[in-house]
């Protein structure tokens, strides 16, 4: 088959999806209750872009596929090409975006079901894939950012989705200015780029890029690493992210799990070439992952909104991968990209599945006359014992929570083991940063299990906590729901065998490596000059990592085990104190920004130069137009309807104008 | 074929529907002539553009011309002269679409003295297509006050409660500038006249080709400057803006945002930087400041004003301050950015304050806090601004994006700016925009329906849907294909730009020469003179650059 056939098919497949849904049924009401249709088409046009995207892959040569269109803007040396690229990294992005956004489909389809804005999430669900496609295959940096803001707005228009309540437009509105934030980083990284090389395409940036003058590319890293923190929830920028979880459930795993908050982590590893060459900024990469990672650990710790748990789980995930990138283990940040769609794309599901159940209890004991002010269906103080009564969502979720946790064997386990193995190797070979992010991995790894037992124990195992629990009883989510919750649960045991550890191969490579990895042919570059760990302080390592994940899981296990779980709860509470209040409000970081920086602002704008603007600029104006009271007097006859001569008066001087032009012709 | 007439049929085509409609007797035939004249121009505006080639180099004459003279005695070369080229063919074409939009948007909007607002409407247009296609100063200058005159009754008449204050400000304002520069326009005229032995002339292609020493340069700039400055508004010239806007009608908004404005950006394009190169590559950074202060300030306005109308009316001040930016770059990048996005911010603003005018009509009133939760009562109104908003944010894909993007990315290897630091600061309104713009959103189109009133709200009207769609339509053509339209424009910014450089070249070596001969240089341009003649878009090395020695093979990323 053609592949440049393919590859327009595979952009353009979601946006004709995005077109269907979402503009269709402006003009055709009836069109908007067809959910059978609508849903159908919808999944069509992702399930078929992940069965072209297999095919590539399968038949992948080795040589990169570009395909370009036309040209977007060209003035100058400027010259932008819709142009796309099929290589090994957009290739395993491309599955990961389309596979599990095909999953996740349909799951909405059951999800959404009965929602008056069902064409409308489908249509953005459809957009989000479309620019999420520009994002990974496009061949140059403007039509990436062109994904890359798209995907932004697709996350803006669904956090807000259910726009009627004020809070969801206001998360809305955060992520999308926070993200802006960043946006504006990557813009200037661009601008800098551009000065140095005169082009932005990445043929020319891998090639040309890595020899810039190390300060200025400093800066030019910098600045993409700082893009890279808004779009992927890091330090300073995460904050948008665990607010964005105000979307309905298949966006926060689709959007805010899966694919698009992993875009910054791909933007590093597509650049890796010239991230490579200004080491001092991978230490601050490295360190801001580790830092982002263990902070996010220990908030979730506190978190007992089901949602929110996943949401600080997933920055902190997504500061393994930084540490990953800081470490210069670009593929193996990608081999946590991909694991870490499975099992946190499931986890997200599983609580979309548990947080549905849960509003038909709410509907049920409310229909019962029982008074459901305050009760919240996320919550899982007021859940346990949901595993007798969906079987399914509590397998899925306790296996992808082992998966997250690094328990062995199951996905999460290889790639988070490669990342401290990856760390622990730097700093073997000499640069301590490398120990320091071990260390805050080692320490993170052991809280993730923690908190995700915790998760998995309150809200599956135990007595059931809310009101007149032996009549109202939850019930199993729809075949539609659990389908894409074993497909996600089964790919999060196997998924890790693409990076199945060098050392239990007993080769120097493994499959993802090999695919990626730049001495084997693929884009992605890693660090040169390794010292070489030798092989039984390596099964060491496997070893202590896996233990940290048992015991971690263990901890969790026994601290939240059914009959104490709430009690231990306020205990730890009580026990962590301050500590523990200093992680619930979120290291005041929200607060910073808001009473500081916004409010900074907004008192400037209001009480500094809105009153110059009247006042001081102004009032020299007001000044001259009092002097000229004349004018104003004899303006004032307007007013007498002697408009009509006005304009006359003025027609007739232009016809003489006219006039004096027929005479000279 | 001819197309000479062709571009006077559409400066005056207004003019003729204006008279025709003096003499209509019904609101209904007014209205109904207005939008066919409107129309018909519009139609004869794309035979221009099927006419201009691009290819066809408008270095000795513009396409189209429209020559007819012979009124003054021998020696003073004053003519009507018009013409199309790459600077003002999309503007004419944006004014001329933007004709039977605001006809439309004022349909029932208007609702007394019909003869006065739809003949001044008229007006206005041939007064601003005028503008853009005038090649003799002279000429322009009639135009450019005719444009005045319109507008100031269409303010002072139809406006809001503060109409005569707004109105007498804004003309105050445009007035000073421009009787400066009448000042300077005689002032030229005769110099250039003289030099070329003809004794006065206003001729473009004249003008251009007469250096201006550099002391005589500085304050023609200025003077020049200054005029168009106020029109376009550069800080701190800009508090007009706002009060003509929150006081005019909805059409008078659209024309104002939309084409007015952009006479500003246009003058400078046209006259200031070709006239005066030297001048103006000296003021860049002062000017190019002022920009980048106007793009934060009206942008931290924006987002506290809670009259939805005057918010996007600072947020022209913020979009404005780009292309003033883009203009004082001096490179190929920036220029046709500052070109297509004067285009592009006239779709975007023009269809954000149509938007806004339908709510007023609806519920007569601007202020935010009366709105809120429309999405639910009105979803299609709600779209269309969602996509504006997101339009005028620069959200790639859609117009707005282009034009910045090129203007910043233009100015910030800019050799005659050379200032990262101040077009970073400028990169920053793009963060500002969307607080402001998703503010205005999250205010009135989210959340609860707050007012009982606006539940019953009409969602737009055919009538509306029509006059809104071609520019959403031209927001997502402009955003991911705008390759056509810059190619339209390349060849006049190239020879612009080469004008630019040619006659910077010449003026510095007359200095040289003339410094040789005399001690004492003329005011404050020794700096000018203190390196021999150099091209000036050449990239050279950047501070950066230079801090550093280049080494590609840098240290090895293992310790």
């Amino acid at each position: 088959m053609d592949s440049e056939l393919l590859v327009r098919l595979i952009l353009l497949l979601p946006l004709a999806g995005a077109l269907f849904s979402g503009v269709l049924p402006l003009f055709l009401p009836q069109l908007r209750t067809s959910e059978g249709l609508i849903g159908t088409v919808s999944t069509a046009a992702v399930a078929l872009p992940f069965a072209f995207a297999v095919y590539l892959f399968a038949t992948f040569s080795g040589d990169p596929i570009i395909t370009s269109y036309f040209t977007w803007m060209a003035a100058g040396d400027l010259s932008i090409d819709f142009a796309y690229r099929i290589d090994e990294l957009s290739l395993i992005m491309l599955l990961v975006v389309t596979g599990v956004g095909s999953v996740i489909h349909l799951y909405s389809t059951g999800y959404m079901h009965g929602d008056s804005g069902f064409w409308r999430f489908f249509a953005y669900l459809n957009l989000f894939i479309f620019a999420m496609l520009n994002l990974i295959l496009a061949n140059n940096l403007p039509v990436l950012f062109l994904g890359w803001e798209g995907v932004g707005l697709c996350s803006y228009l669904l956090i807000g989705f259910w726009y009627t309540d004020l809070s969801n437009s206001a998360a809305a509105n955060k992520a999308f200015i926070v993200n802006r934030v960043g946006d504006f980083a990557f813009l200037l990284a661009m601008f800098f780029l551009f000065r140095e090389v005169g082009a932005l395409d990445f043929g020319t940036l891998l090639a040309e890029g890595p020899g810039i003058d190390t300060t200025v590319l400093g800066f030019i890293v910098l600045l993409i690493f700082i893009g890279a923190t808004g779009k992927s929830a890091q330090l300073p920028l995460f904050v948008w992210l665990p607010d964005a979880m105000a979307g309905p459930t298949p966006v926060s795993a689709l959007i805010h799990a899966a694919t698009m908050v992993t875009s910054g982590l791909y933007l590093l590893a597509r650049l890796s070439p010239m991230v490579l060459e200004v080491p001092h900024i991978m230490v601050i990469i490295g360190i801001v992952g580790a830092i982002t990672a263990l902070m996010a650990a220990t908030i979730a710790i506190t978190q007992n909104d089901i949602k929110k748990v996943l949401a600080y789980s997933t920055v902190s995930q997504l500061g393994f991968m930084f540490m990953a990138a800081g470490v210069g283990a670009f593929f193996v940040a990608i081999f946590h990209v991909v694991t870490h769609a499975f099992f946190k794309g499931c986890l997200f599901l599983c609580s979309g599945s548990v947080i549905h159940s849960m509003e038909h209890v709410e509907h049920d004991l409310e229909a019962k006359g029982h008074n459901m002010a305050g009760f919240d269906p996320q919550d899982m103080r007021t859940m346990g014992g949901l595993k007798d009564y969906m079987p399914s969502t509590r397998w899925t979720y306790l296996i992808s929570t082992l998966a997250i946790a690094g328990i062995p064997l199951l996905a999460g386990f290889f790639s988070k083991d490669e990342i401290l193995f990856k760390s622990f190797e730097l700093g073997y070979s000499g640069a301590f940063y490398g120990y320091v992010v071990w260390g805050i991995a080692v320490v993170t790894a052991l809280l993730t299990a923690f908190y995700m037992l915790r998760s998995y124990m309150l809200t599956f195992e135990g007595e059931p906590r809310w009101p007149d629990a032996d009549t109202v009883h939850p019930h199993e989510s729809p075949a539609s729901m659990t389908i894409p919750l074993w497909i996600l649960a089964g790919l999060s045991i196997v998924g890790g065998y693409i990076g199945l550890p060098a050392v239990i191969q007993g080769g120097d490579l493994n499959w993802i490596h090999h695919f990626l990895g730049e001495p084997y042919g693929g884009p992605v570059h890693e660090m040169k000059d390794l010292a070489k760990v030798p092989l039984a302080l390596k099964w060491g390592l496997v070893g202590f990592g896996s233990l940290i994940a048992i015991v971690g899981a263990y901890i969790g296990y026994r601290a939240y085990r059914p009959g104490q779980a709430m009690a231990y709860d306020t205990a730890l509470q009580n026990r962590l104190g301050g500590l523990y209040t200093f992680w619930d409000a979120k290291y005041h970081i929200d607060d910073f920004y808001n009473e500081v920086i916004v409010d900074g602002l907004l008192d400037t704008s209001k009480k500094v130069l809105q009153p110059m603007d009247a006042t001081l600029i102004d009032g020299v104006v007001n000044g001259v137009a009092a002097l000229s009271q004349s004018v104003s007097n004899g303006v004032s006859r307007i007013q007498t309807g002697l408009i009509q001569n006005y304009a006359l008066m003025l027609v007739l001087g232009v016809v003489l104008v006219l006039g004096l032009i027929m005479v000279g012709a | 074929m001819d197309f000479a007439a062709l571009t006077s049929l559409v400066i005056f085509l207004p003019l003729l529907g204006a008279l025709a409609l003096l003499a209509l007797p019904s609101a209904e035939s007014i209205k109904w002539t207005a939008l066919g004249t409107t129309v018909l121009t519009f139609v004869a505006s794309i035979g221009l553009f099927m006419g201009y080639d691009p290819s066809v180099s408008t270095a000795d004459m513009p396409q189209m011309a429209h020559v007819v003279g012979g009124w003054f005695p021998e020696g003073v070369d004053v003519k009507y002269f018009v013409g199309i080229d790459g600077l003002n063919i999309l503007l004419v074409l944006l004014t001329t679409l933007l004709g039977p939009i605001v006809v439309l948007s004022s349909w029932y909007y208007i609702e007394h003295s019909h003869k006065g607002y739809y003949a001044l409407l008229l007006l206005l247009q041939t007064g601003v297509t005028g503008v853009f296609m005038a090649f003799d100063l002279v000429l322009f200058y009639v135009f450019f006050e005719l444009t005045l005159i319109p507008m100031y009754f269409i303010i002072g008449i139809w406006g809001g409660e503060d109409r005569i204050y707004a109105a007498i400000k804004f003309v105050l304002y445009t007035l000073v500038g421009s009787l400066l520069m009448l000042a300077g326009v005689l002032f030229l005229g005769y110099a250039a006249g003289s030099a070329q032995g003809i004794g006065f002339t206003t001729d473009w292609y004249n003008l251009i080709d007469y250096t201006i020493p550099l002391g005589t340069q500085t304050w023609l700039f200025f003077v020049f400057a200054l005029a168009f400055a106020i029109k376009v508004p550069l800080f701190p010239l800009h508090t007009w803006l706002p009060d003509a806007h929150v006081q005019a009608p909805t059409g008078g908004s659209v024309i104002l945002a939309g084409v007015l404005l952009k006479m500003g950006t246009y003058g400078l394009l046209r006259f200031c930087l070709p006239f005066f190169p030297n001048a103006a590559q000296s003021a860049a950074v002062l000017i190019a400041v002022l920009a980048v202060i106007g793009i934060i300030y009206g942008a931290l306005l924006a987002r506290v004003q809670p009259d939805a109308k005057k918010l996007v009316a600072y947020s022209s001040v913020s979009h404005l301050g780009f292309v003033v930016l883009g203009i004082f770059a001096f490179t190929t990048e920036a220029m046709q950015g500052a070109v297509i996005q004067m285009i592009n911010h006239g779709i975007s603003t023009g269809a954000l304050f149509l938007l806004v005018g339908m709510l007023y009509e609806r519920r007569h009133t601007r202020l935010m806090e009366d709105y809120g939760g429309l999405a639910s009562s009105v979803p299609v109104l709600t779209t269309f601004m969602i996509l504006s908003v997101l339009a005028s944010a620069g959200l790639p894909g859609l117009n707005g994006f282009v034009g910045e993007f090129m203007i910043l990315l233009g100015s910030f290897k800019s050799t005659v700016l050379d200032s990262p630091m101040l077009i970073a600061l400028a990169t920053s309104g793009v963060i500002l925009a969307a607080v402001y713009l998703l503010h205005m959103v999250y205010n009135t189109f989210f959340g609860e329906l707050t007012h009982t009133e606006n539940a019953e709200m009409t969602d737009m009207t055919m009538r509306e849907f029509v006059l809104m769609a071609p520019l959403a339509i031209l927001m997502l053509v402009m955003g991911f294909y705008p390759q056509p339209f810059l190619n339209q424009t390349q060849p006049t910014t190239d020879f612009l730009l080469e004008t630019i450089e040619a006659k910077h070249i010449a003026a510095i070596e007359a200095e040289q020469e003339a410094t040789a001969s005399a001690t004492h240089s003329p005011a404050g341009h020794v700096e000018d003179v203190e390196s021999a003649p150099a091209p000036l878009f050449e990239s050279m090395p950047t501070a950066l650059r230079t801090a550093a020695p280049s080494s590609p093979a840098s240290s090895s990323p293992t310790r």
